[in-house]
C-alpha cells in the first residue's frame, strides 16, 4: 500500500495553465474524491499521476517515492477510465488479464485471478464477450476488474461511473466504498456527481480552473463550504442565495428578509452593513404557524415530490423566489399562503465580492494544499 | 426497406445494372478479346459470337509472339515476376518504414514534426518526368540504374508517403487512452505499439498497402526510364505488343487480363478487412 503526494504541480498546454502549483496529499488506504466542474484539471492530474503525461514542474511521489519521471508502467497504478478504455480487440477476460500479463503471472494465476475479481464484480459470465458485445454496465465493470486486478497500491478511478444508467450508478454509488475498502488501496476518485463524492470519499477536493479550492470532509464541505460557487455545486435542491446587508440591534446581527429579522448565530461582526449572500440550504428551511417569532410569509408557488423529500417553490413578499425540501411523508401546505422559519445557525453568510464565505475555517490555502 | 413497392425495386434493379455494365464493361470486353485472334477482334461490326482460341495465353507463357513478320520474343512472363517482385518487396519496405513513422507522427507531436510529414507527401506532388532526370544521373553514378534495389527504392516516392499519411490518420483515430491502460497495465511503449497500436490499425494498415500495391504495380514511367528489359515490370512491357507489324490486341487483352489478376485477387481477399474498419464500441457507449 502506498500514500500519494503532489508537490508544486504544475502543467500547461501551450499558454493556458491546467493545473497551478498544485499541492495534495492523500493518506494511505484513503479514498480521496475530486470533484468538480468539467475543464477544472481533475482528468489532467489523475493522468500525471498515472504518469502518461508530465508535469511541466514540482514532484510526484507514489509511497514515498519520487515517480516523476518514471514511466506510466513502472508505478504500479491502476486506473480506470470515464470512457472505459477497453482494448476492442480482446475479449473480456485478456482485457482484464493485461496487467497480470504485465507481470508476467502463470496461465493459472492470471485465470484465478480474472476469475475472483469477475466474480466480485459480477461478470464472470461474460468474459468471453469483445467489448462490443457488452452492455455499458458491463464494460464499465470490465474497465474496473482491469483496474482492481492487479492489486494496485494506487488506484485512480476517472469518473468511472459517467456513461452508465442512472440505476447503474445508484447500485454502483452502493457497492463502490466496500469494494475499494476491501482492497485497502489508496484510492483517488474524479467525478462531477456531489453525491458521488459524498458518498465515497473520505475526503473531497473541490477543484476549479486548476487549483483546489477546498480539502475537507463531505461534511465540512457540506456544512461549511468556502465559497459560494462550492455551496452551489453540493446539495439538492440547490442551496438558497439571497442577497441581503446584515445589521446590528441589541440582540446581536441580523439580516433582514422579507423585513422579517433573522438574527444570525456566529461571529459575522464584521458584516454590518457589507454586500453579503445568505445561503439557506432548503432542508434548513421549515413551514411554520402563522405568529411564530420571525416567521416569514409566503405563497407557494409549485411542490416537486421526489423520492425522498418533498420540494415546494415559494415566493417572499419581495418576490424572491426560495426552494424549501421537507421529508417525504409530512404534513404540509401545498398551495396559498404560508410562512416559513429559518435556522439562524445554519445560514451561512458570504461575500458577494468575492465569494468566500464569512468566517469560513477550514478554507485552504490554494498554494499549499493543506488546511489553514 | 421492407415497403418498397414493386415499382422501386425493378427501378432500383435497373440503375444498379447499368452501373455494373458502365463498370464491368471495359473489363468483360478485354476478357473476350483475349480469347480472339487479332483477325477477328478487328472485324466490322464487332461479333459477340466466336471461336475462342488460347493461342494469345499460349504466346504469352511460352514467350514466342508470331506475327506477320515472323516470330518475335516476348518476356511477359519475366515482367509479370518483375512486377510481383518489384510491388511486394516495395510495399513490405514502405509498410517496414513507413508504419512506424506514422505511428511517430500520430503519437509524438516534436518540433517540426508537420514539416517533416508534410515533405514526405509532397514527393507524391512533384510530377516523375521533374525527378527522372536528376535521378537518373545519380543512379548511373551510385550504380543503381537498373538494379531491383534501386528500383525498390525509387518505388518508396510512391509507397511511403501514401502509406505514411493513410496509417497515420488510422493511429490518430485510435483514443490515446486505450494506449496509455496499456502502459498503466504495466506494459512498455513498444509493447503497446505491438499489442494495441498495430491490431487496432489494421484494416487502415491493409488498406494503406493495398492502394500502395496497386499505385507500384501501376506504376509506368520510374520503370521505362531507370530499367531495361530484364527488369520491366508488365506496364512497360506491354509496349513489347506494338511490334512493326502492327498491335497485337489479342496479346495485348491476354496480357492486360494476366496482370490485373494479381491486385483483383489481392483486393478480393482484403476487402474484408477494409470493409470491417476500426470498430471501437468497447470505448464509447
Amino acid at each position: 500500500m502506498a500514500s500519494l503526494e503532489l508537490r508544486n504541480v504544475v502543467k500547461r498546454y501551450k499558454s493556458q495553465t491546467v493545473l497551478d502549483n498544485l499541492s495534495l496529499s492523500v493518506a494511505d488506504g484513503e479514498t480521496l474524491v475530486l470533484f468538480g466542474p468539467s475543464g477544472a484539471g481533475k482528468t489532467v492530474l489523475l493522468r500525471l499521476v498515472a504518469g502518461v503525461i508530465d508535469p511541466d514542474e514540482g514532484k510526484i511521489f507514489i509511497g514515498g517515492e519520487d515517480m516523476t519521471d518514471l514511466d506510466a508502467e513502472f508505478r504500479g497504478v491502476g486506473m480506470a477510465f470515464q470512457n472505459f478504455a477497453l482494448f476492442p480487440h480482446m475479449t473480456a477476460f485478456d482485457n482484464i488479464a493485461t496487467p497480470l500479463q504485465a507481470k508476467r503471472s502463470s496461465q493459472n494465476a492470471m485465470k484465478a485471478g480474472v476469475e475472483s475479481v469477475a466474480k466480485l464484480l459480477k461478470i464472470g459470465h461474460v468474459l468471453s464477450h469483445k467489448p462490443r458485445a457488452l452492455s455499458n454496465g458491463q464494460k464499465q465493470r470490465t474497465a474496473l476488474a482491469r483496474a482492481l486486478v492487479g492489486s494496485p497500491p494506487v488506484l485512480l478511478l476517472d469518473d468511472p461511473l459517467r456513461n452508465v444508467d442512472a440505476k447503474l450508478r445508484f447500485e454502483m454509488r452502493l457497492e463502490l466504498p466496500r469494494l475499494l475498502a476491501d482492497r485497502g488501496a489508496t484510492v483517488v476518485y474524479v467525478t462531477q456527481d456531489y453525491k458521488e463524492a459524498m458518498a465515497l470519499g473520505d475526503r473531497i477536493a473541490v477543484m476549479s480552473q486548476g487549483v483546489i479550492m477546498q480539502l475537507g470532509t463531505p461534511e465540512q464541505i457540506y456544512r461549511e463550504p468556502a465559497n459560494i460557487e462550492i455551496a452551489r455545486l453540493f446539495g439538492d435542491p440547490t442551496i438558497n442565495l439571497l442577497d441581503i446587508k446584515p445589521s446590528r440591534d441589541a440582540k446581536g446581527i441580523y439580516v433582514g428578509l422579507s423585513n422579517v429579522q433573522v438574527h444570525l448565530t456566529g461571529a459575522y461582526d464584521a458584516t454590518v452593513g457589507r454586500d453579503c449572500v445568505i445561503g439557506l440550504r432548503p432542508e434548513a428551511l421549515r413551514f411554520v404557524d402563522e405568529g411564530t417569532p420571525a416567521a416569514i410569509p409566503v405563497t407557494i408557488e409549485a411542490e416537486t415530490p421526489l423520492n425522498e423529500k418533498i420540494v415546494t417553490l415559494v415566493r417572499t413578499v419581495r418576490g424572491r423566489e426560495i426552494l424549501v425540501s421537507r421529508p417525504a411523508g409530512t404534513p404540509g401546505q401545498t398551495e396559498g399562503s404560508a410562512h416559513i422559519a429559518v435556522d439562524g445557525k445554519s445560514a451561512l453568510l458570504f461575500d458577494r465580492a468575492s465569494g468566500d464565505r464569512i468566517g469560513a475555517k477550514n478554507v485552504v490555502n490554494l498554494h499549499s494544499g493543506e488546511a489553514a | 426497406m421492407e415497403h418498397t413497392s414493386l415499382l422501386e425495386r425493378i427501378l432500383r434493379g435497373i440503375a444498379l445494372t447499368l452501373v455494373v455494365i458502365f463498370f464491368m464493361f471495359p473489363i468483360v470486353w478485354i476478357l473476350m478479346m483475349s480469347f480472339q485472334t487479332n483477325e477477328t477482334i478487328l472485324r466490322i461490326p464487332p461479333q459477340l459470337v466466336f471461336k475462342p482460341t488460347l493461342a494469345n495465353y499460349t504466346a504469352l507463357i511460352t514467350g514466342k509472339l508470331t506475327t506477320a513478320a515472323g516470330t518475335l520474343d516476348i518476356a511477359f512472363m519475366r515482367n509479370l515476376w518483375n512486377s510481383v517482385f518489384l510491388s511486394v518487396t516495395s510495399v513490405a519496405v514502405a509498410l517496414l518504414l513507413g508504419v512506424p513513422a506514422a505511428y511517430a507522427f500520430a503519437r509524438h507531436k516534436f518540433r517540426g514534426s508537420e514539416d517533416i510529414a508534410f515533405t514526405l507527401l509532397s514527393f507524391r506532388f512533384a510530377p516523375a518526368l521533374l525527378v527522372l532526370l536528376p535521378l537518373t544521373l545519380y543512379f548511373q553514378k551510385l550504380g543503381l540504374a537498373n538494379t531491383y534495389i534501386g528500383l525498390i527504392w525509387v518505388y518508396q516516392l510512391i509507397c511511403l508517403p501514401l502509406i505514411l499519411w493513410i496509417v497515420r490518420g488510422y493511429f490518430e483515430d485510435i483514443p490515446a487512452d486505450i494506449e496509455y491502460a496499456y502502459r498503466i497495465a504495466g506494459h512498455s511503449w513498444f509493447a503497446t505499439f505491438r499489442k494495441i497500436a498495430l491490431p487496432l490499425a489494421g484494416p487502415g494498415i491493409a488498406a494503406a498497402g493495398l492502394l500502395a500495391f496497386i499505385f507500384a504495380w501501376n506504376n509506368f514511367v520510374f520503370a521505362l526510364v531507370l530499367a531495361s528489359a530484364d527488369k520491366q515490370p508488365v506496364t512497360v512491357g506491354a509496349l513489347a505488343f506494338i511490334t512493326s507489324s502492327g498491335i497485337q490486341y489479342g496479346q495485348i487483352s491476354a496480357a492486360i487480363v494476366l496482370s490485373i489478376t494479381p491486385t483483383l485477387a489481392l483486393a478480393l481477399y482484403a476487402q474484408r478487412y477494409l470493409v470491417e474498419g476500426l470498430s471501437l464500441g468497447a470505448v464509447k457507449g
